[in-house]
């Protein structure tokens, strides 16, 4: 389903990754952990073929990231930014059903508004939110109508990048339930880039842990804590002292 | 760094930037003709270019056009050349000052509007976020802009050379004391068709160029909020020195 082959990318001459490997069966969520700077949002930018990789190969559904032919590869897969990347001259609904207002998938405005109503219920929020801009939201409800534009053509692949990032606990909880039970109903693949361990156990079923460009520790989110890995355990219970150092 | 590594440096950097914006001008050429169109976003965009432009276009070349009148009057009075002064602010409007103005207006008000939405676009992940929709910013964002530019700015030209003619016309008629029948009639008869349309075809290439330096800067800005301001800036000054100049070389062509 996605599958990474030794990926390495450089930017002068510092080494972000350096060799990073793992399959995703389909269905299955995968959250990749690690510190600040270690390399997460650059990955993650790889395999959605935002930034090219150095060498490596990066599947997803059997299509190379790396493919000139990018709609054939962005039709399969949603995302959801860290801060939402909602479009703020756009309503709601209309930076929901984007991608399906435009191109050769175009639908009708009355069918399009009637799709992100649609998605907006999946994520909890109601009709009256459809007619709103992105600055008239809470980061709550951003959040949750960035997930709606995720889920809007219906993808293959998911990916989160730092979804509780900047909302209070109990919003963060709403958040990963949500996500939870989206990816167990629509069976997609998930990968979510986060550093928040809580997030990380509601989330997925697979954990990576990255750091200096290399994954240190690949499991179950069911073993995170029993891993025997000095950086899973320094990393999840938040000591100072261990193998990551923070400079 | 010695002097020599210094300005090897500099002159390296002025040259990689220059390939950069050549080869981003290359690929919105192409994306011009290339689908999907978006019709709606070049309507926007004419509105937003063009039709939003119009006052501080008008009272840009109203004032200079008075402007003008007077300093053409005193020079003239000089060596007793007072009547010329129809005649030379009709072609000093339409062949210089009107496309050059309107077009230093426009990077002073679209340029760097454009390049302060689209860095901001880049900063919060919008652009990102529009590719992972299977959608070109290129094709989205500039394409329309650019296009917007190359279509308005000759119109503005247009109206900003009548007004500012017709600036000269009250000043001259007002307090010059010209006759203001046989005024418009000097006008019209010394103006030639080639001075009009050279006119346009330089308000339309400074129109692409504020544009596209505009779109430039955006999409190559850097991070935060430092990274959108030098974005602006850079947009704005670029734009600046390239119509000046392109304004001498077209001159050149049409002398």
């Amino acid at each position: 389903m996605i599958e990474l082959v030794d990926v390495h990318k450089s930017f002068s001459n510092t080494k972000v990754l350096s060799g990073v490997n793992f399959k995703l069966s389909k269905g299955e969520s995968l959250a990749i952990i690690g510190g600040s700077g270690t390399g997460k949002s650059v990955l993650l930018k790889c395999i959605l073929g935002l930034i090219k990789q150095d060498s490596g190969l990066i599947k997803i559904e059997g299509i190379e990231s790396k493919i000139q032919d990018r709609n054939t590869f962005y039709n399969k897969i949603g995302m959801l930014f860290q801060g939402g990347a909602l479009f703020d001259s756009l309503t709601v609904w209309e930076n929901i059903s984007f991608r399906l207002m435009r191109g050769k998938t175009k639908i009708t405005n009355i069918a399009a508004k009637e799709m992100a109503i649609d998605k907006l219920r999946m994520v909890g929020l109601n009709a009256k939110v459809a007619n709103l801009h992105p600055s008239e939201l809470s980061g709550g409800m951003l959040k949750r109508v960035s997930l709606a534009r995720a889920i809007s053509g219906d993808p293959k692949v998911i990916f989160f990048d730092e979804p509780t990032t900047g909302l209070d606990p109990i919003m963060a909880g709403v958040i990963n339930q949500l996500i939870r039970k989206i990816v167990d109903e629509m069976g997609v693949t998930a990968i979510t880039i986060t550093h928040d361990i809580t997030s990380t156990r509601v989330i997925s079923d697979s954990v990576a842990m990255l750091h200096e460009g290399t994954i240190k520790w690949l499991g179950k989110t069911s073993e995170i804590d029993k891993s025997g890995n000095p950086f899973v355990e320094q990393f999840i219970n938040g000591r100072p002292e261990g193998p990551i150092s923070q400079t | 760094m010695n002097p020599l590594q210094s300005l090897g440096h500099i002159t390296l950097n002025i040259l990689s930037d220059i390939g950069k914006i050549f080869l981003f001008t290359i690929s919105v050429i192409l994306n011009i003709f290339r689908t999907p169109f978006y019709l709606k976003e070049l309507f926007t965009q004419i509105l937003n270019i063009g039709y939003f432009s119009l006052p501080v276009v008008g009272l840009t070349t109203i004032f200079t056009g008075g402007a003008l009148t007077l300093q053409i009057y005193s020079g003239g009075a000089r060596f007793n050349a007072e009547a010329v002064v129809p005649q030379i602010v009709a072609i000093g409007m339409v062949r210089e000052l009107g496309p050059v103005l309107v077009g230093l207006m426009i990077a002073a008000r679209v340029t760097s509007s454009i390049a302060a939405e689209i860095a901001t676009m880049k900063v919060t992940e919008q652009l990102d976020a529009l590719k992972t929709l299977s959608t070109d910013p290129i094709k989205y964002l500039v394409v329309p802009r650019v296009l917007a530019g190359i279509i308005t700015v000759p119109i503005l030209v247009g109206i900003g050379n009548t007004i500012g003619i017709l600036g000269g016309y009250l000043v001259a008629t007002k307090t010059l004391g010209f006759n203001w029948t046989s005024y418009l009639q000097s006008t019209v008869d010394f103006l030639e068709m080639s001075d009009i349309i050279s006119s346009l075809v330089k308000g339309s290439v400074f129109g692409g160029i504020a544009t596209l330096m505009g779109c430039y800067f955006g999409v190559n800005s850097g991070r935060g909020a430092r990274g959108v301001g030098n974005a602006t800036k850079s947009s704005v000054e670029t734009a600046d020195i390239l119509i000046l100049a392109t304004n001498f070389l077209l001159t050149g062509v049409f002398f």
